[in-house]
């Protein structure tokens, strides 16, 4: 069985970390990393920059609205993700255009991601900072 | 994180919010100051007991509001002669929790506080002091420190920017569209200004976490106005320069230059989310010049190595800056990037009029002894070269500048040709 765990927290405090607050914490987060890994149990795992950095497209009309910031609503649930690689912002949009046609309703909202783990079930592969793809 | 931690995170983060609301309902700084400062002492019983509010802001907004209340009253009654001043602006103390805490309002206030501490009628170094104290809420002896002078002095300064903001008289009405656009520029300025004292200080100084605040402020304000272009490109500017900080001081804290870091010390995570942010701001299609900055510090961003940096694309977004904000300071950083693309004769034309404007300025003479350099003019670019030290802020800078020209100069003996600026 797969699950996903989904983190949520203040972004405001988190985002304040000091450098050594922020690496504590990592390093803390590494040991359970470096265990589920061992045991083959830890997937693809990231962290997202801050909802500022955040654009949602509507699709629940059409064509879909682009609009700046998070997706804010309470009436919809997260029901899922894509990772996707993409050269920026607009090709982004591109692909959830895509998608968009393919599924109207709802919206998605594309964020940027911090830091990425790859899957680790087959071996140790390292994290990667987004920028240095 | 220890519950302490989480505590004082969550105080700093609520502070701009609560702060705003509780300046709107006594329409004074030093009420409001006063009245978070007892919000935050009783947080700091209660929370630990009682477990931390669902919305940590409206708790300290409610218990402040409450605790001035009861002081005024108090020192009312021991007051022979009671200020109704004080009290006859407190009209919409009663006005129901949901009113007082919707968005829109803690969108204004927070607009306000923030405004207040940029206002255009104070200089730059009392912006920035007031800012640190009343937004971030720094206490005056950091503040002091950051800014190497004494407890008193800065507390003096404090003072007197708080006088001279009573005066002003900021309005306290919900602000047009205009006014709301204005504060928000003056806002934007005031953050990035708080954003150059660190940026300045060198790595490692007390000053230099100004950088890391700066941001944090920015973010605060992109939340609160999702859709500028003009925040999302200061945002994104502040967060380009600001991950080379590792990279921008050697081990003896001289400045490396751009082209001569070691841009594996680079921060990805903050390069990572400015070009985010700068490709929002694009977007919109409606540039100004924290994004042409930006996009500027975007490029050097996307340069894996110095060589590979796009310069034409830097001269011709140096050109729409000069063509928004017209300054001979743009045009001598467009001079450097024009003699990348041009050679350094073009640069070197281009500047050649700046310099009435500029002869005080200490790094038009590093750039014009730079280009002469360059065209193998070792006579000419020694006396530019020594304008510039005479022309340095303290000994020091002095010493550092000539060390660095010394560098220079024997880069370009005829043995050693190599182009650096």
């Amino acid at each position: 069985m797969l699950y996903a765990i989904l983190c949520y927290n203040d972004e405001d405090v988190v985002w304040s970390w000091s450098k050594a607050e922020d690496e504590a914490v990592m390093a803390r987060l590494g040991v359970v990393h470096e265990r589920l890994t061992r045991e083959g149990r830890l997937g693809p795992a990231l962290r997202l920059l801050p909802t500022t950095a955040a654009t949602t497209l509507r699709k629940s009309q059409d064509p879909p609205l682009v609009i700046d910031g998070p997706f804010a609503e309470t009436k919809e649930q997260l029901l899922g993700f894509y990772l996707i690689e993409v050269a920026d912002l607009d090709e982004a949009l591109g692909v959830a255009r895509d998608l968009a046609a393919a599924n109207p309703g709802g919206a998605y909202e594309i964020r940027p991601i911090a830091l990425y783990i790859p899957d680790a079930r087959g071996g140790l592969p390292e994290a990667r900072e987004a920028s240095r793809a | 994180m220890s519950e302490a931690v989480w505590i004082d995170a969550a105080l700093v983060a609520a502070r701009p919010q609560a702060v705003g609301a509780l300046l709107r309902y006594f329409r004074d700084l030093d009420t409001a100051e006063e009245a978070f400062q007892d919000a935050c002492l009783r947080a700091l019983k209660s929370w630990p007991v009682n477990g931390p509010p669902r919305d940590p802001a409206a708790w300290l907004i409610l218990v402040g509001r409450n605790a001035a209340l009861d002081g005024l009253r108090r020192r009312n009654r021991q007051d022979p002669l009671p200020e109704d001043a004080a009290i006859s602006d407190l009209d919409d103390a009663e006005t129901p929790l949901a009113e007082r805490l919707d968005g829109a309002h803690y969108r204004d206030d927070i607009l306000r506080l923030l405004f207040v501490c940029g206002h255009p009628d104070l200089p730059p170094a009392q912006q920035i002091a007031l800012a640190l104290r009343i937004v971030s809420g720094l206490s005056v002896k950091q503040i002091a420190r950051a800014f190497l002078v004494s407890e008193a002095a800065m507390e003096q300064r404090i003072t007197r920017a708080k006088a001279r903001i009573a005066g002003a008289e900021v309005p306290f009405e919900a602000p047009g569209p205009a006014e709301r656009s204005e504060r928000l520029g003056a806002v934007a300025a005031m953050v990035y200004l708080v954003f150059n004292e660190g940026y300045y200080a060198g790595d490692g100084s007390v000053r230099a976490q100004l950088c890391d605040e700066a941001i944090r402020l920015a973010r605060l304000l992109l939340r609160l106005f999702q859709t500028e272009p003009e925040m999302m490109g200061l945002a994104a500017l502040m967060l380009l320069q600001h991950s080379r900080a590792a990279a921008r001081h050697d081990t003896d804290g001289e400045i490396v230059l751009l082209e001569d870091q070691d841009r594996a010390l680079w921060d990805g995570r903050m390069i990572a989310e400015g070009l985010a942010l700068l490709d929002k701001a694009m977007r919109h299609r409606r540039p100004g010049p924290y994004q042409i900055q930006a996009a500027i510090a975007a490029l050097h961003a996307r340069a894996p190595h110095p060589a590979e940096t796009d310069w034409a694309q830097i001269d011709a977004l140096y050109a729409a800056l000069e063509r928004l904000q017209p300054s001979p300071v743009v045009t001598l950083n467009r001079a450097v990037a024009f003699g990348k693309v041009h050679g350094p004769e073009a640069a070197l034309a281009m500047i050649e009029p700046l310099d009435a404007r500029l002869s005080g300025y200490v790094h038009f003479f590093g750039v014009k002894g730079g280009l002469l350099l360059q065209l193998g003019r070792a006579g000419e670019a020694r006396a530019a070269f020594d304008r510039a030290i005479a022309l340095a802020g303290s000994v020091t800078e002095a010493a550092r500048i000539r060390r660095h020209l010394d560098g220079l100069m024997r880069a370009h003996t005829p043995a050693a040709e190599g182009e650096r600026v």
